[in-house]
């Protein structure tokens, strides 16, 4: 995974609250064998609408998103974290996040920023026109206007993100340990494994 | 002496392999299930790290969810092509994947061949006490055997076929207690459909929810799958039900099952797991047997559950707001009007089948209810779609299959089918299915489509009446 410090640019302005995984992307793009490509997909009913703020000149590529409440409601599906890596996304900032879409989002390194409602208007406003700058290590989202946000974050999650640790590396410095417990399964209880 | 510990604890103490200081815990995974789905992208980034998988001894591959339930095979048995170009492209990356990896690998033709959580008790690969997990949140339904089994996602497949451990936070518990006897035309469905009811949707929330009491003790494997099945349509992660001699005798003799000294050496270590004198839960809910009836659902949530003899209830009667708008948006999704009957209610079409549903036992309450009947004439399709190979083959070998296809019910090949609408198995928008599988929710049986949830038995009378039918009366 791709570590994440600082990241700056446009903030692509969308600000829905309750914005569930069918919008992020539709339930037919489940049907896929790769996680590539789904920013296809991704908010696909929105920009239908030639219009559409992700795919104006402004906002194409832009690393961050700023969403409202419950950002990822719906079904746990981890290709929501997929198809907005694949847009290019690596932060949101929402006021709140579904449980299961943050930590999808984290395991494919992008940071889910909780702040309150009303950094979300200011962030809103400014990123209307300017760019906007998340810092992971010192925990701030900052403008250059002088706003400047705090962020909490849990401090395993902050870990994985800054040095681009998957949750597998990490497991796998525990190698020792699982050989151990599988080798007093096997003593104790061989039959755990399956006959035949 | 140790403090008395519930059998989630047991469970769950015998596989931790470290805790971290936060209380996270690696626990060892036992029994891992994969299907088509939610397993490429999880191969996919093995291959793009280079690992390889870590106990391909303990994981077990069959596809279940794309697969067509009509004829596999043309006369001369040569698989026949899949129409569908993205089913067919998940069905054989997992045709690829399974071997490259070393897998256990049941393919889309072999007599083995259903839907994950019907063929891991079956093949005795799924053991109480163990833990299982698999990429499809009704991996629960293993619960029913005494294993800790939930769903996960795919990056969490990747870490189990990696690693074989996953890093996970403990639950709390809850204690469902179900006391008595059940009345005629009452089954597990209708069991697990009232608790749904009384504990609501997310009654069950960051809980491993255990099933007791005499009603469930009653309860054959079968049955007892089918209530666990659905712990989370009740929010639940998990469910369990204590193994016990019912178990035993289910399991005794199945390929994957411990043999000889191994076999009694298990049964002494889960007849240790069941619950300690003592032990406390959480949460504990009381239902008594009596009061349960054929239930059905008549919203868009699992927890919209009514008695056969009731009505559809006015959204005023709920008394929490929310659940009142949100009881008036699946109305108006149902098309059902408030007071009405549910034995009024008419049906286009009946699925039985689904992890849920899709057993030998199941399949023999339904054709208990349509033998020597005929479905009605506004049914305008009904499929019946055992869960396993060997569901099928038990089935035609009684007689099942020709009850059905004589009262003009389609009898299909294994599969997840019309539960999740993946495959061409779907219900036409705007129409009603009494179906046997999970969940209700918007479009889950196709775009537009209304799903009724009942028991098999329940979806075997509404066959025959085209309507929601209270199947007592055609037990009588
Ligand atoms: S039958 Fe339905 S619930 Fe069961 S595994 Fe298949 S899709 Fe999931």
């Amino acid at each position: 995974m791709t570590p994440l410090d600082k990241v700056e640019g446009r903030a692509i302005p969308f600000g829905l609250k309750n914005v569930d995984t069918d919008v992020i992307i539709p339930a037919h793009w489940l049907k896929t064998t790769t996680r590539e490509g789904m920013g296809r997909g991704a908010f696909e009913s929105l920009r239908a609408d030639p219009d559409n703020l992700f795919d104006s000149a402004d906002f194409k590529g832009a690393p961050i998103l700023i969403a409202g409440d419950n950002f990822g409601c719906g079904s746990s599906r981890e290709h929501a974290a997929w198809a907005l890596g694949d847009l290019g996304i690596r932060v949101v900032i929402a006021p709140s996040y579904s449980d299961i879409f943050s930590g999808n989002a984290v395991k494919n390194g992008i940071l889910p920023v909780v702040l309150p409602q009303a950094a979300i208007d200011r962030l809103m406003e400014v990123a209307a026109t300017d760019p906007v700058f998340v810092d992971l290590e010192h925990q701030t989202v900052t403008t250059q206007f002088q706003d400047r946000f705090a962020f909490e974050i849990d401090p395993f999650r902050k870990m994985c993100l800054l040095e681009g640790l998957d949750e597998i590396s990490l497991t796998e410095k525990s190698d020792a340990a699982i050989g151990a417990y599988e080798a007093r399964l096997d003593a104790e209880h061989p039959w755990m494994r399956p006959a035949a | 002496m140790t403090r008395p510990r519930t059998l989630y604890e047991k469970i769950w103490d015998a596989h931790v392999v470290e805790q971290r200081p936060d209380g996270t815990c690696l626990i060892f995974i036992d029994r891992h299930l994969v299907h088509e789905v939610t397993s490429p992208q999880a191969f996919a980034g093995l291959r793009a790290t280079g690992r390889t998988v870590r106990r391909p001894d303990l994981t077990l591959a069959v596809p279940d969810h794309n697969v067509p339930t009509t004829p596999r095979l043309d006369a001369a048995g040569n698989r026949l092509p899949i129409a569908d170009v993205e089913s067919a492209a998940q069905l054989a990356a997992l045709e690829k994947n399974a071997p490259e990896f070393g897998i256990r690998y049941i393919d889309a033709v072999a007599p083995e061949q259903g839907i994950v959580h019907v063929v891991g008790p079956e093949q005795g690969f799924s053991l109480p006490g163990t833990t299982i997990v698999c990429g499809d949140s009704h991996t629960a339904c293993h619960g029913g055997i005494g294993a800790l089994a939930f769903g996960i996602g795919t990056s969490e497949v990747e870490h189990v076929l990696a690693t074989q451990t996953l890093l996970l936070q403990p639950s709390k518990t809850m204690e469902v207690r179900v006391e008595g006897e059940v009345g005629p035309g009452v089954s597990a469905k209708d069991i697990i459909l009232h608790i749904t009811g009384v504990i609501g949707a997310a009654g069950g929330t960051g809980h491993v929810i255990e099933y007791t009491g005499s009603a469930i003790r009653a309860l054959s494997v079968e049955g007892r799958l089918t209530v666990s099945n659905m712990a989370i349509e009740g929010g639940a992660r998990a469910g369990l039900i204590a193994p016990d001699e019912t178990t035993f005798a289910y399991l005794k003799g199945r390929p994957y099952a411990p043999k000889g000294a191994d076999w009694d050496a298990a049964v002494a270590y889960w007849t240790s797991l069941a619950t300690d004198p003592g032990a406390t839960y959480d949460e504990i809910v009381v239902i008594d047997a009596a009061d349960i009836a054929p239930s059905v659902t008549w919203g868009t949530s699992p927890e919209d559950v009514v008695p056969i003899t009731g009505v559809v209830p006015a959204p005023d009667s709920f008394a929490d707001p929310s659940k009142q708008t949100a009881a008036a948006k699946s109305l108006a999704y149902m098309g059902l009007e408030p007071g009405t009957r549910m034995q009024d209610v008419a049906i286009e079409n009946i699925f039985i089948g689904s992890c849920t549903n899709s057993r030998i036992e199941d399949l023999r309450a339904a054709a208990a209810v349509i033998k020597g009947r005929h479905k009605a004439d506004n049914v305008k399709w009904a499929i019946v779609v055992p869960g396993s190979g060997l569901v099928k083959a038990q089935a035609e070998a009684e007689g099942l299959d020709r009850i059905f296809t004589d009262a003009g019910l389609e009898w299909r090949e294994p599969g997840c089918s019309a539960c999740l609408a993946m495959n061409p198995d779907k219900v036409p928008a705007g129409e009603r299915c009494a179906s046997t599988s999970n969940r209700n929710f918007v479009g889950r049986q196709g775009p537009g489509a209304r799903t009724h949830l009942v028991s098999p038995a329940m979806a075997a009378a509404a066959a025959v009446t085209g309507k929601l039918t209270d199947v007592r009366e055609l037990m009588a």
